[in-house]
């Protein structure tokens, strides 16, 4: 990649626990889909009872520890980044299906006030809003199926349950393959890898890219 | 402001390790220690630590047992000056009566009324003098008092046999033969003294042959538990805790728990913490009904799961049990006469006078839906020869709150039935009129009809039927009980044949799975073709940018 023409900057994006949160979640996803899907009979790895054992206990754990994220999120006010938009939606998917084999810039550099591009915007929100809650509901009642009838839920079926979680399942592998994919699409192949452990991202230098979501930018600022 | 200085990133490595460290121990605390012992051990072991017996009688010492008994009822009387009540107790039982149920009198249920199998097939209402050598009364007639010996005496002996031989050496009258019987007397007369408690071996010289041999019968019971390995029966095992039968039969006035026939051995699944005088013919009586460590999934299978499904991985582990009896196939003669082959167990395969006949060791159970009820054809139910006739058969079902999913072993047989009244027919078997002795099944049969005062039209023909015995003895080590992938399979799952309910790792939908497993792959499929068009666009962007 050949942008790195002397107008890129260092801007502190990712705090702490914001890392730290990405990279614990990254551990329990692993381990959740490699048991959930031995559970699921598509192979063999742990054996089926340290598969369960491990996938139920794995599952609660990330069950509390996104309390904390979600706490995290609303007292920084950082759910913002997350609110979606239209707004340059059309240029980055056009730079992703055309700019990036052109060598173009990507229309949207990342910015502290608004470090997610409108795609991510809307992939992360339903991601976090959406498919991991999903994800821990009907993982939290598979989990909890023996006391159903205490919990008035007799009604429910374990089938129904269980093909929504293997549904979400399928959906969070096909987003980790895509993701996996699209953090090498910076200026080098490892500069979002390497924001995400450090903090730190080199960003295009340009005062005139800006301004693209002022909503975000007016009210952190 | 902007920050440029970038910040040493030492630390957040050290707390994403220390934060997968503390992972670990928690993973492992989840998998289960091997050290803690289960609850449902404990408390058993709390339940039966009081191993010795302490007795306030010898019997040896008694008078009354110190002299020559020419007869059993002789004998008999001798017990009964002492335990007065003990025969009249005994004849209300259904070891003796051999009828169960008398409330439901109309179906007269019992190997002595019109119940039935598909071995042997029925007693004839003890017409069958056959039958009655397991019949507790001395020699084969129901009217003789009880023999105590066959169940009290610690000594292994025949006891008919040497009441008929003192008998009959002491009629002889030569003093040779007097000689003879005053021996026989005395190893009754040890025999009649060496007395306690049933142990396997006296149960067994019935229940270990039921069906008319070793193991023929049960597959959980033969004599391979009279003094069996821990690894065989692992309260039984005589390296182990040794039980007796009446450890977990327990016996209120010569009542024997633990019949299953029309009615559950238990009704109430309680344990000796709940009630202390319960009795402890299941195994929650002294495991309870959350037997396993803390956490362990095991514990929410109990309530749908009989401990025996996966405490039982298979039966007849050592002697082998007899799975099919084909009566249909009886009659041949070679050389004009009856004859028998065996097969690679050397056990009968082929009997002019029984059929063919189909053994088997280490069978896996089949697992029905189970209430504790058996629910049986008797000698005078209509039945359908169109299908398979279950003679008899598990109750239950996945809604019962009291159903659970159980082992056992289905004998499969196939038998003579009235074609035209549409039931299954009662054969003589032994004596002069018996099948046994003439193989003409029309005389065989009308004998046995008419001793049962039921009727036969002459018109028979062969059904195959099938015969339940729930598996409940033979519990192996816990390291030897089933692994969950034994029923959580998807390919050879021990419970593939029961329906209506969702089970992890054996149902999967076919259709979300292919179209899970397709978006994965167009998943793939689409960046691996981006990252080829950025590969080989990469010329492209230098160049526009050099411009």
């Amino acid at each position: 990649m050949t942008i790195n023409n002397g107008k890129m900057k260092n801007i502190y994006l990712y705090a702490r626990f914001e890392r730290l949160w990405h990279w614990l979640q990254t551990l329990l996803i692993i381990i959740l889909l490699l048991t959930g899907f031995e559970v699921n009979g598509a192979f063999t790895l742990f054996g089926f009872r340290t598969a369960v054992e491990v996938h139920n206990f794995v599952g609660l754990t990330w069950l509390i520890a996104f309390a904390f994220f979600v706490f995290w999120i609303f007292t920084t006010g950082e759910w913002r980044q997350y609110i979606p938009t239209t707004k340059k939606m059309i240029s980055v998917v056009r730079y992703y299906m055309y700019g990036i084999f052109r060598g173009e810039l990507h229309p949207v550099p990342k910015r502290k006030e608004a470090k997610h591009n409108p795609l991510q915007r809307i992939v992360y929100l339903i991601l976090a809003a959406i498919l991991l809650p999903v994800q821990m509901v009907t993982g939290f009642l598979y989990w909890g199926y023996n006391s159903w009838g205490d919990w008035g839920l007799s009604w429910l079926s374990l089938q129904v349950v269980a093909l929504i979680h293997i549904a979400g399942a399928f959906a969070i592998l096909s987003f980790v393959v895509v993701h996996v994919y699209m953090i090498t699409t910076g200026h080098t192949i490892f500069a979002h890898t390497r924001a995400m452990i450090t903090g730190w991202e080199e960003v295009a230098d340009e005062a005139s890219v800006g301004d693209w979501e002022y909503k975000t930018k007016a009210k952190t600022a | 402001m902007e920050i440029t200085e970038k910040k040493h990133p030492l630390l957040i490595y050290i707390v994403l390790f220390a934060f997968g460290l503390m992972l670990m121990p928690a993973i492992a605390a989840a998998a289960g220690s091997k050290d803690e012992q289960a609850p449902g051990r404990s408390m058993a072991q709390q339940a039966t630590k009081s191993k010795k017996l302490w007795r306030t009688s010898d019997h040896a010492k008694h008078k009354v047992l110190q002299k020559d008994f020419a007869s059993g009822a002789e004998l008999t009387q001798a017990c009964i000056s002492c335990h007065s009540e003990a025969e009249t107790q005994f004849h209300k039982t259904i070891h003796w009566t051999w009828l169960a149920d008398p409330a439901e009198e109309n179906r007269q249920y019992g190997k002595a009324g019109n119940s039935l199998n598909n071995f042997c097939i029925s007693t004839n209402k003890t017409v069958d003098a056959g039958c009655l050598s397991c019949h507790p009364g001395w020699g084969n007639t129901k009217e003789s008092a009880v023999n105590c010996l066959v169940c009290h005496s610690q000594t292994k002996m025949n006891f008919d046999e040497a009441i008929t031989d003192i008998k009959g050496f002491l009629e002889e009258g030569d003093d040779e033969s007097k000689e003879i019987a005053r021996e026989i007397q005395a190893e009754l007369r040890d025999a009649a003294q060496n007395l306690g408690l049933p142990a396997r071996q006296n149960c067994g010289s019935c229940h270990f042959f039921g069906g008319g041999g070793d193991g023929v019968k049960h597959g959980d019971l033969d004599t391979s538990l009279v003094k069996p390995s821990k690894t065989l029966d692992v309260h039984m095992g005589v390296d182990g805790q040794n039980f007796t039968c009446t450890r977990c039969h327990t016996t209120t006035l010569h009542n024997i728990s633990g019949r299953v026939y029309t009615q559950p051995a238990a009704t109430d699944r309680k344990s000796l913490v709940e009630d202390d005088l319960t009795n402890k013919i299941t195994c929650e009586s002294c495991h309870t009904d959350q037997p396993h460590k803390s956490g362990q999934k095991m514990n929410e299978h109990t309530d749908k799961v009989a401990c025996q499904s996966c405490h039982i991985p298979d039966f007849a582990r050592v002697n082998p049990t007899k799975m099919s009896w084909d009566w249909a196939k009886s009659g041949k003669l070679k050389d004009g006469k009856k004859f028998k082959t065996k097969d690679e167990f050397g056990k009968f395969d082929y009997m002019s006078i029984k059929g063919q006949m189909k053994w088997a060791k280490n069978v896996k159970p089949e697992y029905h839906w189970y209430n504790g009820v058996i629910k049986s054809v008797t000698a005078s139910d209509k039945i359908d020869p169109a299908g398979t006739v279950k003679v008899s058969w598990p109750v239950g079902d996945r809604q019962d709150a009291n159903s659970r999913i159980y082992p056992f072993k289905v004998h499969i047989g196939n038998q003579p039935y009235d074609k035209m009244h549409q039931t299954l027919l009662m054969p003589l078997l032994s004596g002069k009129q018996g099948y046994w002795n003439h193989l003409d099944w029309d005389t065989a049969l009308s004998v046995g009809q008419a001793s049962m005062d039921l009727p036969f039209s002459g018109e028979f023909d062969f059904v195959e039927t099938a015969y339940v015995f729930p598996i409940t003895h033979m519990v192996a080590p816990k390291a030897k009980s089933l692994s969950c992938t034994e029923c959580h399979s998807k390919t050879d799952s021990r419970l593939a044949h029961l329906k209506g309910f969702y089970m992890p790792g054996r149902d999967v939908s076919k259709i979300l799975n292919f179209a899970g497993w397709g978006a994965v792959l167009a998943s793939l499929i689409g960046v691996l073709i981006h990252a080829l068009g950025r590969f080989l666009s990469r010329g492209n962007g230098k160049n526009r940018k050099e411009d």
